[in-house]
C-alpha cells in the first residue's frame, strides 16, 4: 500500500521487522489476558503452536483456513493499489458462493476436470458482479466505495437468506441450505496425496489451496508487470496525474474492483466446492473481513498475503485447539487475541516505526545520516 | 487352569467395565449463538448443569466459531473418549451424520434435526403446539384486537414458531391482526436487541398489545420494549417471565434442558436408544410458564382456555399445523 513509507530504514526491515515486533507486541499483551484469567500463557502459546502445526490434521485446517485468507486478503489488497478499500469481500465472497453453487447444481453431472474451471468462471463473475456495482457507483457518481461495499454485504446477505429459505432449500428440511452437489468436486489434499502413494491424515485441506496461490502470481503478474496493473497504481497514487497521463480513472477503478470481486469470490471454491459441497447459510463466516487485516498486515503483496493468511489461519485452527485442551479459553478468549494481533499489525502498524528506526540507526549511523539528505 | 484363566479374563473386563463407568465423559457442541444466549443454548447448558450437580460428573462442552469447526469439534471429542455426544440445533445434522458413521460406538444426539443412524438419537420439538398455546393467551390479553411476533431471521425454523402463534390468535378470534417482522438476515440477527426492540416499539406503535418473540438474544429487547411500553411481551425457549415481572405474558417453553438431562442420564445408566422423539403437548416438551411472575396477567378464563386447548392438542382433536410438513401457513 503507498503508505508513510519514506523511510531511511531498509527496506526489508520496514517490511519484515516491523510486523515481527507488531506481532510480538499483540502476543504480550494476549499473554497478559491469559495471565488474568488464570492460565499460563507459556503452555496457551505452546498448545496454540501445537494446534495448528504440531499434527497432519492441524496442518491441514491451517492451511484450509489460510486458503480463505489468501482469497480474500488478495480481494482487499489489489483494491488497496488502486486506492480503493473495499470493505464488501465478505458480500462478495457470498455471491461468488452462488455462482458455484448454480455452476454445481445444474452441471453437477460433468466430469469434475471441466466442472471444477466453470465453477472457477461461476464464483468469479458473481463476485465481480457484486463488486461492479459499487465500483460503478464510485467511478460514475462519487459515492464512497467504503459505504456502498458495506452496505453490499448485507444486501447480500438478506439476498441469501431469500434464495435459501425459498428458492435453494430442500423441501421439508430445517436446515437453510442447497442440496448436495453430487460427486463432482474439488479434491482434498488427503486424496490427490493417496493418489501419489503418499498418506496424509483426513482435514477439510484441499486443492484450492493451489488455485491460491496460483492467484498470488496472477495478481503479483498484474500489478507490477502488465500495463493496466501500472494505470491502476497510477490512479491510486495520483489520480491527477493519471489523468494527465491519459488513464481513465473510471476503467482503473471498474477492473479493480471485479478483479477483487472475482477473487473475493473465490472462497467459494474452498469452503464449498472443496469442503461443504453444498451451499450454507453464512458460509463465508467473516473470511472477508479477516481479509482487511491480512491484506493490511501483509502490505499488500502477494507473498506478504500468503504469509499473513498462514499466520491467521494457524491462530483459528491453533485456537480452535486450544478451547478444547483449556476449556477456560472460550472462543470469547481465541477472538481477543485475534483482535490484537489485527490492532497491532493492522491498525498501529506503524507504532513501533521509530523505535525500530531508532535501533537501525543506533547499528547503521552512517546510513541514517545519509538517507534525510536524499 | 482354564478356570483360572476364564476369571482372569471376566475380572479385566469387569475392570474395564468399571473403568468405562469412571470414565463416563458426556460432550456438549453448542451451536454458533454460543452456551449463554438466555434462550435455546442456554437451556441445554442448564440441563447439563442439573445433571453435572446431581451425579456429580463432569462433562466438556465447546462452542464452535465457525461452520468448519462442526466437524473437527465432533471428532476431536469423539476421538478422546467422549461419549455421548450432544449436537445442538439443526445445522449440526450433516457433521453429525459424517462422523456418527466413522464412530460407530460412540452415541451421539443431535437436537432440532432427525439423522437416521443406528447410533443417534434426534431429538425435535413440536415448537408449534407451545406457539398455538401462547397465541391463545396473547389474544386473549390483546384488548385492541391486534397481537405481534417478532422473529430472529425469516428461516423455517422460525416461521413454524410464527405459525403456530398465529394459529392460536386465530384459534380465538378469526379476525385478529398478527403483525410479523423479522429482525435481520446475518447471524447478528440472533443478538441484536436493539433491533428487536425497535421492531417491537413500531408493532405497539401500530396498536399491538402483545408481543411474541421467537429471535434468541434478540428478544431480550423485545421484552424490554414492552416493560418499556407498559405492553406486553412473550419470552421463548426458556422461561424468561423474571425479565420483566409483570410484563412478560408468559414463556414458550420448549424443554432442551429436560431434553439435554434425559440423554445424558439415559446414557449413564445405560438405558439410551438411538432413534427419533418428537417432544410436543404430549410429551411435556412444550409449554408455557406460569409463576409468581406473571399470575397476575393469566386470568382464569385465559388458564382454562388454555389448559382446554392442551387437552384438545393432546387428544388430537385440534391439530396444529406444522409449517414443516409443508413449508405453507394456512392460517
Amino acid at each position: 500500500m503507498a503508505g508513510p513509507m519514506g523511510t531511511d530504514i531498509p527496506r526489508w526491515a520496514n517490511v519484515v521487522v516491523l510486523p515481527i515486533v507488531n506481532l510480538i507486541a499483540a502476543f504480550l499483551v494476549s499473554g497478559l489476558v491469559v495471565l488474568i484469567i488464570g492460565e499460563n500463557p507459556l503452555e496457551v502459546v505452546q498448545i496454540l503452536i501445537w494446534g495448528a502445526f504440531g499434527f497432519e490434521e492441524a496442518i491441514g485446517y491451517t492451511l484450509f483456513y489460510a486458503t480463505n485468507f489468501i482469497f480474500t486478503g488478495l480481494a482487499v489488497s489489489i483494491a488497496f493499489h488502486c486506492m480503493l478499500f473495499n470493505i464488501g469481500g465478505e458480500g462478495q465472497a457470498y455471491i461468488g458462493g452462488l455462482g458455484i453453487t448454480l455452476v454445481g447444481l445444474h452441471f453437477g453431472f460433468l466430469p469434475p476436470i471441466v466442472l471444477i474451471p466453470l465453477c472457477v468462471i461461476g464464483a468469479a463473475l458473481f463476485g465481480a458482479a457484486w463488486a461492479f456495482i459499487p465500483a460503478y457507483l464510485q467511478a460514475k457518481r462519487g459515492s464512497h466505495i467504503v459505504i456502498t461495499t458495506i452496505m453490499f454485504n448485507f444486501i447480500a446477505s438478506s439476498v441469501m437468506v431469500y434464495l435459501l429459505v425459498n428458492v435453494l432449500i430442500q423441501p421439508g428440511s430445517m436446515q437453510p441450505e442447497s442440496r448436495e452437489f453430487g460427486e463432482a468436486a474439488i479434491p482434498f489434499v488427503h486424496e490427490a496425496l493417496a493418489w501419489l502413494g503418499v498418506e496424509f491424515a483426513e482435514s477439510p485441506w484441499n486443492l484450492s489451496f493451489l488455485w491460491a496461490l496460483v492467484c498470488c502470481v496472477l495478481v503479483w503478474g498484474y500489478v507490477w508487470h502488465t500495463r493496466w496493473g501500472y494505470e491502476m497504481r497510477t490512479v491510486g497514487t495520483s489520480p491527477t496525474a493519471a489523468a494527465y497521463a491519459g488513464i481513465s480513472e473510471t476503467k482503473s477503478i471498474i477492473v479493480t474492483m471485479c478483479i477483487s470481486g472475482a477473487l473475493a469470490g473465490f472462497l467459494g471454491l474452498n469452503e464449498i466446492m472443496g469442503y461443504h459441497h453444498r451451499l450454507l447459510l453464512h458460509f463465508s463466516g467473516g473470511y472477508g473481513f479477516v481479509g482487511i487485516a491480512v491484506a493490511l498486515m501483509g502490505r499488500s503483496h502477494p507473498v506478504g498475503v500468503c504469509l499473513a493468511a498462514i499466520l491467521f489461519g494457524a491462530l483459528y485452527q491453533g485456537g480452535a485447539e486450544l478451547s478444547f485442551e483449556i476449556p477456560t479459553i472460550t472462543r470469547e478468549l481465541v477472538i481477543v487475541i485475534q483482535g490484537l494481533v489485527i490492532i497491532f499489525a493492522g491498525a498501529l502498524e506503524f507504532m513501533f516505526k521509530p523505535q525500530v528506526e531508532a535501533v537501525f540507526r543506533w547499528f547503521m549511523p552512517r546510513r541514517s545520516a545519509a538517507a534525510p539528505a536524499e | 487352569m482354564k478356570k483360572l484363566l476364564s476369571i482372569a479374563a471376566v475380572a479385566i473386563t469387569m475392570s474395564a467395565a468399571v473403568s468405562i463407568a469412571a470414565d463416563f465423559k458426556p460432550g456438549i457442541i453448542y451451536d454458533l449463538g454460543g452456551k449463554f444466549d438466555k434462550s435455546f443454548n442456554e437451556g441445554v447448558y442448564n440441563g447439563a448443569e442439573k445433571f453435572k450437580k446431581e451425579f456429580g460428573i463432569e462433562y466438556r462442552g465447546f462452542e464452535i466459531a465457525n461452520d468448519s469447526q462442526r466437524e473437527q469439534a465432533m471428532r476431536n471429542f469423539a476421538r478422546r473418549g467422549i461419549d455421548p455426544i450432544l449436537a445442538v440445533g439443526f445445522s449440526q445434522a450433516a457433521a453429525v451424520e459424517k462422523v456418527a458413521k466413522e464412530f460407530p460406538k460412540v452415541r451421539f444426539a443431535i437436537i432440532d434435526m432427525v439423522v437416521n443412524l443406528p447410533n443417534v438419537e434426534s431429538i425435535v420439538f413440536k415448537e408449534h403446539e407451545g406457539s398455538f398455546l401462547v397465541g391463545i393467551l396473547a389474544a386473549m390479553s390483546a384488548k385492541s384486537g391486534k397481537v405481534g411476533f417478532v422473529g430472529g431471521m425469516d428461516i423455517p425454523l422460525i416461521r413454524k414458531f410464527a405459525c403456530g402463534y398465529v394459529g392460536g390468535v386465530k384459534h380465538v378470534n378469526a379476525k385478529m391482526d398478527v403483525f410479523q417482522n423479522m429482525t435481520g438476515s446475518t447471524g447478528a440477527a440472533w443478538s441484536d436487541p436493539v433491533k428487536g426492540g425497535e421492531l417491537a416499539k413500531s408493532q405497539f406503535d401500530r396498536g399491538a398489545d402483545v408481543v411474541y418473540h421467537a429471535a434468541g438474544g434478540t428478544g431480550i429487547g423485545v421484552l424490554q420494549a414492552a416493560a418499556d411500553a407498559g405492553k406486553l411481551g412473550i419470552g421463548v425457549d426458556s422461561n424468561q417471565n423474571h425479565l420483566h415481572p409483570g410484563s412478560v405474558l408468559t414463556s414458550m417453553l420448549k424443554r432442551v434442558d429436560v431434553a439435554a438431562y434425559n440423554t445424558f442420564k439415559a446414557a449413564k445408566d445405560g438405558t439410551w436408544k438411538a432413534g427419533f422423539s418428537a417432544l410436543g403437548l404430549k410429551e411435556d416438551g412444550v409449554g408455557w410458564a406460569l409463576d409468581d411472575n406473571n399470575a397476575k396477567l393469566v386470568s382464569a378464563d385465559m388458564k382454562a382456555a388454555v389448559a382446554k386447548a392442551t387437552q384438545e392438542i393432546v387428544s388430537g382433536k385440534i391439530v396444529v399445523h406444522d409449517y414443516m410438513a409443508d413449508s405453507k401457513c394456512p392460517y
